[in-house]
C-alpha cells in the first residue's frame, strides 16, 4: 500500500507543479494587445496590486454579485487555507509556532469548509440558471472536494489514525525513503482524493486560481493616455522599422 | 414595420428574474455578410470546404494572441455569478444569454479540440464537437451580446463575455461568416470614409445648413468648419451627429461650446467617423486601419489637439486603444490628453468660467443620464477613476435646474446597456433590440414616477439611435431622448 501511494505521491505532485508552471508560463507569455480593464480601474500599478488583493481576499466582485455565492464560496475557499495552514505540521520537521497556534481554528474550519461546499452544491442542483450551466465535472469536483474534507474531518473528530506514522511516511517520501503508511481507511480516501484534485488541477476549471491573477480585465492599470501599450506581435506585424 | 411584429415584454415595478425558457431566442441571427462586404476586411467571401480545420486553426492562433481569450476560457468555475446580469438575458429568458452560457458555446468548442479533459472526456466536461449546428449558434447568440461588459463587472475573475464575443466573431468572419450589418458599414468607412457612407460634398453642405439654422436661430455666426488646416482642434465625431436626431442638437452644442471658448477647431473629411466598428468584430486588424484615419487626418490638419464627439464605443477605441493602434501623437501638443472627450473639454471650460449656461432654458425638462456601457466600463475622462461617471453628470447639471439618477444598481459601472450595441444596431435584430432594452425602460420608468423625469440624455450616438427607435414599443416617447451638449446648446448664452 505505501508503494503504491508512494507513486502517486510523485505522479501527482509532478503533474500538480508541472502542469501548473506549464500555465503559468502560458498565461504570463501570452500577450494581450490591447488594455482591456473593467472600469473604473486603477491609474498605477500598486492600485492593481490592491485590486487584485481585495479580489482574491475578500471575493469583492463576488460580493457584488451574488450575496449566497459570495457567503458559500469564501467560506469554502477562507476555511480552505486555514485547513491547509494546519497541514503544514505534517511536512516540516520542527512545528513553527504560529502553526500551533493555527490548530484549533484549522480543525474546526473544516466544518465551514464543507458548509460552504454544501452550499455550493445545493445550489448547483436547486438554482435553475446554476443548473443549466452545470457539467458532470462540476459536481465532481466539488463532490471531490466534499470527500476530502468530509474524510479528513472524520479523522480529526472521530477515527483517529496514528498520525507519528504518517509523518514518518510524508518525511521519508522527500528522501525517497519510504516507510510504512497507516491503512485507516478514511486516511487513504482522503489521500487518494487530495492526489486525484492535484491531478486534475491543471486540466480543469481549478486553473481559476493562477488564472485571476493574469485576467487582464483585473490586472491591468489605467493610463493608456499616459503611456503607449503594445503586444509584441502588433509591433512585429504593423510598427515599420525606422 | 408595425409594432405588433414584436413581443414587447412587459414592464414589471419590481424586476426578477426571469425563469428560464429554453430556445427562445433561437434563430437564424442577423444576415449573413456578402462577399463584397467581406473582401475588402480581408475576409473570406463564403464558408470553405474545409471550414472545420480553418476555424480550429484560427480559434488556436487567437489563443496565442490574446491572453484575455486564454484566461477566460480557462477560468470560468461556473459560479452562477453573472446568470442574472446579461440585459438580454433578463429580457429574452433564453438561458444562451446568461453570459457563462454564451461564453460555452466557444468554451465548447475549446474545450474539445484543446485540453486534455475535452479530448479523453468530452460529456464529462461539456465539450462538444464543432458541428455547422454549433457554428450558426455562434453566430444567432454572439450577435445577441452587445460587448458591454456588464458581466465581467461581477465576474469574480473578471471574465470578460464581450472579449469571448470578439474572438467568435473574428473567428466567424475568418471562415466567411460575417455580420453584414457591421461589415458593410466597415467596407464603407473604407471606401467613403464614414459609416453612413456621406460623401465629402454632401458633409460640407450639412455643415453649411447647420450653421445657416443656428444663426436663424440665435442670430450669432457659430461655424462648422471642416478640412480647416491649422486649428487646434480636430472634432471626431460619429456621423450620426450629421443628421440624425437627437444627435444632430449635440454637434450643435460642441460647435456653440468651440466658438464661445474661441479656440478653432475643424472636423475632417478624411476622418469623418468617430465610431470604429472594428471593436465590434473583434478584429485588430481592422480596428487599426480605421483608427489610422484619425492620425492621418490630424497630420494633414496640423491640429494641436484632438477631441471626439458623444459616441460610446468610439470613446472607448479613442480612449483605451487609440494610442496602441495608431500613437504615438507626440506631435500634438503635450499639455492636453490625447485624445480628450467633448465632455471633458465642456467640463474644463465650466471650470474655468469660460462658458456661460442658462439653466433655465432647460426648465421645460427634468433629466436623467444614461451612462454608456462603453464609456462607464471601458474608459474613462478626467484625471480620477469614475470621472466618467462624474464628468457628463456636472456638465448635464451645469446646463439644467431638475437632475435625477436612475436606481444605483443601473448606472455608473453597473449601468444596463441601451440594447443596442455591439453592432447590433440594425433592423433585422429588433426583437432583440427590443426586449434587451427592458432593464432601462423599467429603470427609466421608475425614475420617470418618481421624480417626474421627462427626457434621459446620453452620450453615445448608437444608445441616442437605440433608444430613440425602441421606447416607443414601451410607451414612451421618441424625443424624450436627448444629447448631453443638446443640453448644453439650449443653455449657452452666446455673444
Amino acid at each position: 500500500m505505501e508503494y503504491l501511494y508512494a507513486l502517486l505521491f510523485y505522479v501527482a505532485t509532478v503533474i500538480f507543479i508541472g502542469g501548473l508552471a506549464y500555465k503559468v508560463y502560458q498565461y504570463a507569455t501570452t500577450p494581450a494587445p490591447l488594455k482591456i480593464p473593467t472600469m473604473p480601474a486603477p491609474l498605477t500599478m500598486s492600485g492593481v496590486v490592491l485590486r487584485l488583493l481585495r479580489e482574491v481576499v475578500f471575493f469583492e466582485s463576488l460580493f457584488r454579485s451574488n450575496k449566497w455565492i459570495w457567503l458559500f464560496g469564501w467560506m469554502f475557499h477562507i476555511a480552505l487555507w486555514l485547513v491547509l495552514f494546519r497541514h503544514l505540521r505534517y511536512f516540516t520537521d520542527s512545528v513553527w509556532l504560529i502553526i500551533v497556534l493555527a490548530q484549533p481554528f484549522g480543525k474546526y474550519a473544516a466544518f465551514a469548509m464543507l458548509a460552504g461546499l454544501g452550499g455550493l452544491f445545493i445550489r448547483r442542483i436547486l438554482v435553475e440558471r446554476i443548473h443549466y450551466i452545470t457539467n458532470p465535472s462540476d459536481y465532481l469536483i466539488l463532490a471531490l472536494l466534499i470527500v476530502i474534507g468530509a474524510s479528513g474531518t472524520m479523522m480529526t473528530f472521530v477515527t483517529h489514525t496514528d498520525i507519528v506514522q504518517l509523518k514518518v511516511f510524508i518525511s521519508g517520501l522527500r528522501t525517497f525513503n519510504i516507510q510504512p503508511l497507516p491503512t485507516d481507511i478514511p486516511l487513504l480516501i482522503h489521500l487518494a482524493s487530495v492526489f486525484a484534485l492535484m491531478i486534475i488541477f491543471p486540466f480543469s476549471k481549478l486553473l481559476h486560481a493562477p488564472g485571476v491573477f493574469f485576467s487582464p480585465s483585473r490586472n491591468q492599470a489605467d493610463n493608456t493616455r499616459e503611456r503607449r501599450h503594445l503586444a509584441s506581435w502588433a509591433a512585429a506585424k504593423f510598427e515599420t522599422q525606422s | 414595420m408595425a409594432k405588433a411584429d414584436y413581443e414587447v415584454p412587459a414592464l414589471r415595478p419590481y424586476p426578477t428574474i426571469p425563469p428560464l425558457k429554453n430556445d427562445s431566442m433561437k434563430g437564424k441571427g442577423p444576415f449573413v455578410s456578402r462577399p463584397e462586404f467581406q473582401e475588402p476586411l480581408g475576409f473570406p467571401g463564403d464558408l470553405p470546404d474545409n471550414w472545420q480545420q480553418a476555424v480550429i486553426d484560427k480559434m488556436g492562433e487567437m489563443l496565442k494572441k490574446y491572453r484575455g481569450l486564454q484566461v477566460f476560457l480557462d477560468s470560468c468555475v461556473k459560479c452562477g455569478a453573472c446568470t442574472d446580469k446579461c440585459h438580454y438575458f433578463l429580457g429574452t429568458a433564453d438561458p444562451k444569454n446568461m453570459p457563462v452560457a454564451r461564453q460555452d458555446l466557444l468554451r465548447q468548442v475549446y474545450r474539445r479540440y484543446f485540453t486534455l479533459g475535452g479530448k479523453l472526456f468530452p460529456s464529462l466536461v461539456g465539450a462538444q464537437d464543432l458541428t455547422r449546428e454549433m457554428l450558426d449558434e455562434w453566430h444567432n447568440y454572439y450577435h445577441q451580446c452587445s460587448e458591454c461588459r456588464r458581466c465581467s463587472v461581477f465576474c469574480p475573475y473578471g471574465i470578460d463575455t464581450a472579449e469571448i464575443t470578439m474572438a467568435a466573431r473574428e473567428i466567424l468572419d475568418s471562415v466567411g461568416k460575417g455580420q453584414k450589418y457591421s461589415n458593410e458599414i466597415i467596407a464603407k468607412v473604407y471606401k467613403i470614409g464614414n459609416n453612413l457612407g456621406l460623401p465629402p460634398p454632401a458633409l460640407r453642405d450639412t455643415l453649411e445648413g447647420l450653421e445657416e439654422d443656428i444663426e436663424a436661430e440665435t442670430d450669432v455666426k457659430v461655424r462648422l468648419p471642416i478640412d480647416e488646416e491649422g486649428a487646434e482642434v480636430l472634432l471626431v465625431t460619429p456621423s450620426a451627429d450629421f443628421f440624425a436626431e437627437p444627435h444632430v442638437d449635440g454637434l450643435i452644442g460642441y460647435a456653440k461650446v468651440f466658438h464661445q471658448a474661441g479656440i478653432s477647431w475643424t472636423l475632417s473629411s478624411h476622418a469623418s467617423e468617430a465610431a470604429n466598428f472594428g471593436l465590434f468584430i473583434g478584429s485588430y486588424e481592422n480596428m487599426r486601419r480605421i483608427s489610422q484615419r484619425i492620425r492621418e487626418a490630424a497630420l494633414d490638419l496640423k491640429v494641436k489637439r484632438i477631441v471626439f464627439g458623444e459616441c460610446g464605443h468610439a470613446w472607448r477605441v479613442a480612449y483605451s486603444f487609440l494610442n496602441t493602434l495608431a500613437g504615438p501623437f507626440d506631435f500634438l501638443d503635450p499639455k492636453y490628453p490625447v485624445p480628450q472627450h467633448i465632455c471633458e473639454f465642456t467640463y474644463d471650460l465650466l471650470q474655468r468660467n469660460a462658458l456661460k449656461l442658462d439653466k433655465t432654458a432647460n426648465d421645460d425638462k427634468v433629466i436623467t443620464f444614461h451612462d454608456s456601457c462603453n464609456v462607464a466600463r471601458a474608459s474613462r475622462m478626467g484625471d480620477k477613476p469614475g470621472g466618467q461617471f462624474f464628468i457628463p453628470r456636472e456638465v448635464i447639471k451645469a446646463s439644467c435646474n431638475h437632475f435625477y439618477d436612475m436606481a444605483e444598481d443601473t448606472i455608473h459601472d453597473v449601468t444596463y446597456c441601451c440594447g443596442g450595441g455591439g453592432g447590433l444596431l440594425t433592423d433585422d435584430l429588433m426583437d432583440v433590440r427590443i426586449k434587451g432594452a427592458l432593464p432601462r425602460m423599467e429603470a427609466l420608468k421608475q425614475v420617470s414616477e418618481q421624480h417626474g423625469v421627462t427626457h434621459m440624455a446620453s452620450i453615445c450616438a448608437i444608445c441616442k439611435s437605440q433608444f430613440t427607435k425602441v421606447i416607443p414599443y414601451y410607451g414612451f416617447r421618441m424625443d424624450q431622448i436627448v444629447s448631453v451638449h443638446q443640453l448644453v446648446s439650449n443653455a449657452i448664452v452666446l455673444k
